[in-house]
């Protein structure tokens, strides 16, 4: 799968190398650099300085041919934004964002985006094994 | 009428005191404490301290009830959340967002936003006004029916001087209305009436056809 992530910071520079190994084409977005540390030596993929929420910088991302786009920046809004761009104006057939604020989250589901919030996932599976183990 | 302002900026600020002052009932929503501070200490209380894009704020700050929200700080994403949250959560029948980048008008309006104001195309229009060697100038866009309003002036050049209205070879859907000859009243644009040079013609025509009605009027 051709795949776009926006934002490298540890959840997008993660996934990024998890999928490069298992021989996807990555290309990952960032607006600095230097979060490109965090990708291993080995990353086979696109490293692109630039900001998602520009329509500009997609498209030389590559976002026509991209099968799958993923928004992992700290802006909720950031990728709130993005993910919009990519699904509506380039209908990227495939589209994932995070928002941490579990209401922007809901909001966003009901309008139709996959949107996850590490805030629940994370609490639950906190309960989750709180419980199991109680 | 009660209209929600997000971003207590320079341009929140101004507009909240303008709306005031129309006699408005004006809450301004502000993330950092001390242009929070400095609202209240300029306006009264008519400021409240918290995320506008957040659903817990614009709960607490009635936006149900609101009828415009106006999303005015400096971040494009922001100002586009802040407006859908009021749409979709609150219902807010009206919202305008500010935008820094003139390409986000169209995404914004295609996402359910009412009204994008970009600073950066109003001062483009503004320059396109001023400055007199523009060929064409865009005085107003009907976006619904895909229609320009445009002033088109004619260069000595021109093959269209010295015709009559009804002789030109106009694209489909453009219509001349109004003619503005150096120190006379504005004509209307009758079919017989005859081209000089310097007029300057105000025109409604087809985004699509701008171009052709360019050339037809100023074409050599």
């Amino acid at each position: 799968m051709r795949i776009l992530i926006m934002g490298c910071g540890r959840t997008g520079a993660q996934l990024a190398s998890v999928l490069d190994s298992e021989g996807h084409q990555i290309t990952i977005l960032d607006t600095n650099d230097y979060s490109f540390r965090r990708l291993p030596p080995d990353f086979k993929g696109t490293a692109l300085v630039g900001d998602g929420t520009n329509d500009e910088t997609l498209k030389k991302a590559g976002i026509d041919q991209m099968d799958a786009f993923v928004a992992v920046t700290q802006g909720d809004n950031r990728n709130i934004m993005a993910a919009q761009i990519a699904k509506y104006i380039f209908k990227v057939p495939k589209v994932l964002l995070r928002i941490y604020d579990p209401l922007r989250r809901e909001l966003y589901n009901n309008l139709g985006l996959e949107a996850f919030s590490p805030t629940i996932i994370f609490a639950q599976l906190l309960k989750d094994n709180l419980l199991d183990r109680g | 009428m009660y209209i929600i302002l997000v971003g207590g900026g320079k341009v929140g600020y101004h507009l909240a005191k303008e709306l005031l002052a129309e006699g408005h009932e004006v809450l301004v929503i502000e993330k950092d404490r001390s242009r929070f501070d400095f609202i209240c200490g300029e306006l009264g209380s008519i400021c409240m301290h918290g995320d506008g894009c957040e659903v817990t704020t614009q709960a607490e700050a009635g936006t149900a009830r609101a009828d415009i929200l106006i999303a005015v700080t400096g971040d494009d994403e922001d100002n586009l959340v802040a407006c859908q949250v009021a749409k979709h959560k609150f219902k807010v029948p009206r919202t305008i967002a500010r935008s820094s980048n003139p390409k986000n008008e169209a995404l914004f309006r295609m996402l359910g936003v009412n009204v994008t104001v970009s600073s950066t195309d109003v001062i483009m229009e503004i320059i396109q006004q001023e400055v007199p060697t523009h060929m064409l100038t865009h005085l107003l866009t009907l976006h619904e029916r895909g229609i320009e309003m445009v002033e088109v002036k004619i260069p000595a050049d021109a093959k269209s001087v010295g015709k009559k209205i009804k002789d030109l070879s106009l694209p489909t859907g453009s219509v001349l209305t109004v003619i503005i000859r150096r120190d006379q009243r504005p004509l209307t644009a009758s079919p017989d009436l005859i081209i000089q040079t310097g007029d300057q013609i105000i025109a409604l025509t087809p985004t699509d056809s701008e171009e052709l009605l360019k050339s037809a009027l100023r074409g050599k």
